[in-house]
């Protein structure tokens, strides 16, 4: 890279404090023209409100940021794009009611004519080859074109470092690449790239540098080349990433879980039906659905959580018993439980204490309510049973779900349903947006309830998560489901195209029905 | 039907729409910046009373007017501190406002009641304006074409202007336009100080030109009504006419059977009609788009951002 006099950013001993919390302390870093720089650290590690100050969302409590060698104050985002600087946020800042267009001339801040501003969208769009359509509704959109806006939005205002706060966490392993093409054709025309990540095999495929951030604290600044993702995520948590550890010689029991030809209308025009789903989860085994989201995921655990009844009673069964018209309530009483992906307002009430929101799925395999009266004590004796098994940072069971943090709430939720042992646990995205130390436990007691004889269904974008947990995998794709195949045989490859929807050779696929499975994984 | 009464049911009509349009068309801004003012009945008592009061002081209806504007204006701003720096809860808050604004204009209106002001009536020429079939046309208050001339603007700033699309955007995403860079503040407070204006002018319409004096509570739900078009119009200006003007039919109507004896059904009923219709219409509309279609996604939401 270039000298390091001209950085094109250069953070000096950047300060942030909120209430209770140091979110930044004294981080110093620098990016030079054309660097493709990662920013790595878990949740809560301070980069997001690293980057809000140099985007002039936030103001740092003290250091000061250069940009190309003189000192500045960012004051407002507006004064951010001015100087050069473009944002593509996580969660995208897009108006779902409105045009394409609109949202891209929203961003920009000269005002430009409707027609201009079509011609140079056009423009950037075959320069980066991204397809958009200008005057669709952004509602109608699918999430990858959703951000292909974003970009183009950034883009138009020929930005010199343009900020990626982990873009690649809804797309497929193809769309991922596609992206890395246009990221590295910008790096090689000058414009540098600070790219906020915590997936590492992305950050050595893509990243020049790397600097790691562990609780507001720069903790290395180092080469991703040479460094490996086990070395790197270790700085990252601050300590040795445990592994699952997975019993030896294990092997599965006799079938618990069959879902047969399960087909379900879509609910609303947005969704995704489901098509003649089938596949077969065994006592002990751990059942992976891959998939890019929004491909029928949340239609298939509702079906199974009981939320939504199928026509067919048998299309359900457990141990033989016929589940299909049953009730969320009389699954759980048959011993199905669920855990959706939104934490706060599906799983788990945010306004409401742990111990409240305990009996809302414990109330009656655990006994917690008596007479129609609620058994307050069994409740939080419940609760706190939960927190301290789980270490779930929590004040205690009296605290409010919405107060804690994500990965904290999700390991709580999964300690309420576990601790319940269920016959068959299905979860979806168990470890979305929660921090790699949380992550493990997680799949720990996945692992360890998997041990005691249960059925697991584990739905996940994280193709990296199914194949370190599960046992058999498939893949759905447009509400169908491929056939199950074992994960130690599992060609990565295959799964890609899955997901993408190129369905391969029916022949290669053929022979990997579910079988009897004996996993044995390092 | 003779023309004459035709003619005179026009003119019924156009009046009894009027108020409601404007405190809609002022509201329809207000909702699309993402906030709920249910306090529309209280800014048009308090721009009844100020219109009254100031045209009677100044002689002057068309500085009554400006009286009136300010008067809602002032009260919605009220409201704006409150939702806005304190987000406090939108909908209590409005109800507040209406409370409020009931009874501070009973208040004011102490010291004007046994006035008659002059009825702010046509500016054109008595030719024109008194001619028995031209008047459907030249009869009416300046207030009535300031209303008509309003729908087009308000659906052109909407869905033309680049403030307008600011004003949208911050109604449907108020994270999203704040972290862009944009003012939700700001467009809000102009957004409310719209509504009010207009539903301070909506409100003058019943002291300055139907009865030209002050009595209480003189806009009588009219206020909720206009709340209910803007949900019945789906936030659309044009539709927003059209609502406007069933309304003013079905009120109209309850002064026919009064009037005329027309009494196969007792006249409460054609009184209550407009509100039932509105329940009707309402249940309809949400039955049919479960979503709520042109909704602003951030309607009556606290604006809390991060920072």
């Amino acid at each position: 890279m270039g000298t390091e006099a001209t950085a094109r950013l250069e953070l000096k001993s950047i300060t942030k404090r909120f209430p209770g919390v140091l979110a930044n302390d004294q981080v110093s870093f620098s990016v030079q023209p054309g660097e493709i720089h990662a920013l790595l650290g878990e949740n809560g590690a301070g980069k997001s409100t690293l980057v809000k100050m140099i985007y002039g969302i936030m103001q740092p409590d003290g250091g000061e940021i250069r940009w190309n060698g003189e000192r500045i104050v960012v004051a407002h985002p507006k004064a951010a794009r001015k100087l050069g600087i473009g944002m593509v946020f996580q969660h995208f800042s897009l108006f779902e009611a409105m045009t394409v267009l609109e949202n891209i001339a929203l961003g920009m801040d000269a005002k430009i004519p409707a027609r201009e501003l079509e011609a140079r969208i056009k423009e950037v769009m075959t320069q980066y080859g991204l397809k958009l359509e200008p005057h669709r509704i952004v509602s109608t959109l699918s999430v990858g074109e959703r951000q292909r806006i974003e970009i183009v939005r950034a883009l138009l205002l020929n930005p010199k470092l343009l900020i990626m706060d982990e873009p690649t966490s809804v797309l497929t392993p193809q769309e991922v690449e596609q992206l890395f093409v246009v990221l590295r054709q910008l790096a090689s025309e000058g414009c540098s790239i600070l790219y906020i990540s915590h997936k590492l095999h992305e950050i050595k495929a893509l990243c020049h540098t790397a600097t790691i951030l562990r609780g507001g604290k720069l903790v290395d600044t180092c080469n991703p080349s040479v460094e490996t993702s086990r070395s790197m995520a270790e700085k990252m948590i601050g300590g040795n990433l445990k592994t699952i550890e997975k019993a030896e010689g294990r092997t599965v029991g006799r079938e618990k879980l069959i879902v047969n030809r399960l087909n379900m209308p879509a609910r609303s025009h947005f969704g995704v039906s489901l098509k003649d789903i089938t596949f077969t989860v065994r006592e002990g085994e751990i059942f992976g659905i891959a998939g890019v989201a929004g491909n029928g995921q949340n239609a298939l655990l509702l079906a199974l959580s009981g939320e939504t009844l199928t026509d067919d009673p048998g299309a359900i069964t457990v141990d033989g018993a016929q589940l299909g018209r049953l009730t969320a309530k009389q699954r759980r009483l048959a011993g199905v439980s669920s855990v959706p992906e939104e934490r706060n307002g599906h799983a788990a009430v945010p306004e409401f204490t742990l111990a409240d929101n305990s009996v809302l799925t414990a109330r009656d395999r655990l006994g917690m309510v008596k007479g129609g009266l609620i058994d307050h004590k069994a409740a939080r004796t419940y609760a706190g049973e939960v927190i301290s098994t789980f270490a779930v940072k929590a004040l205690g069971p009296g605290s409010t779900a919405g107060s804690l943090s994500g990965g904290n709430l999700q390991k709580y939720i999964m300690g309420r349903e576990i601790m319940q042992n269920p016959a068959v646990l299905v979860v979806s995205q168990p470890t979305w947006g929660v921090d790699a130390g949380a992550a493990a436990a997680i799949h720990q007691a996945l692992v360890d309830l998997a041990a005691a004889g249960s059925a697991i269904v584990v739905i996940s974008q994280d193709l990296d998560e199914l194949l370190s947990l599960c046992d058999t995998l498939a893949v759905i794709n447009e509400g169908r489901l491929s056939p199950s195949m074992k994960v130690a045989d599992a060609d990565i490859e295959e799964i890609g195209l899955l997901m993408g929807g190129v369905h391969g050779d029916p022949a290669a696929t053929a022979n990997l029905h579910p079988e009897p499975v004996h996993a044995h994984q390092a | 039907m003779s023309t004459e009464f035709i003619i005179a049911a026009i003119v019924t009509i156009v009046g009894l729409t009027t108020p409601i349009l404007l405190a809609a068309l002022g509201e329809l801004v207000v909702e699309k910046a993402g906030v709920l003012n249910l306090g529309v009945e209280g800014m048009m008592l308090m721009g009844a009373i100020c219109g009254f009061g100031v045209t009677v002081s100044t002689f002057n209806p068309w500085l009554g007017i400006l009286g009136a504007a300010a008067g809602g204006a002032l009260s919605s701003m009220l409201f704006a501190v409150l939702v806005l720096e304190l987000n406090s809860n939108q909908v209590a808050t409005g109800l507040a406002l209406t409370i409020f604004g009931t009874g501070l204009s009973s208040l004011i209106g102490l010291s004007y009641t046994g006035f008659i002001a002059p009825v702010f009536g046509s500016v054109f020429p008595a030719s024109l304006a008194n001619d028995a079939y031209l008047k459907v046309i030249f009869g009416y208050s300046p207030i009535v074409y300031f209303a008509l001339i309003m729908v087009p603007v308000v659906a052109w700033f909407l869905k033309s202007t680049r403030s307008g699309m600011i004003l949208r955007a911050v109604g449907e995403n108020d994270l999203s336009a704040h972290s862009i860079g944009y003012s939700v503040k700001g467009v809000r407070y102009a957004a409310i100080a719209f509504g009010g204006a207009m539903a301070g002018i909506g409100g003058a319409y019943f002291s300055m030109v139907i009865t030209p004096m002050w009595a209480e509570k003189m806009t009588a739900g009219r206020g909720w009504i206009a709340l209910a078009l803007v949900v019945f119009a789906g936030w659309r200006a044009g539709r927003l006419l059209v609502g406007a003007y069933f309304f003013g039919i079905l009120m109209a109507l309850e002064l026919y059977a009064k009037a005329s004896g027309f009494s196969f059904l007792p006249s409460q009923f054609w009184a209550a009609m407009p509100y039932l219709m509105t329940v009707i219409a309402l249940s309809v509309i949400s039955m049919r788009d479960r979503s709520g279609g042109n909704a602003p996604a951030c309607l009556g939401k606290p604006f809390l951002p991060s920072t």
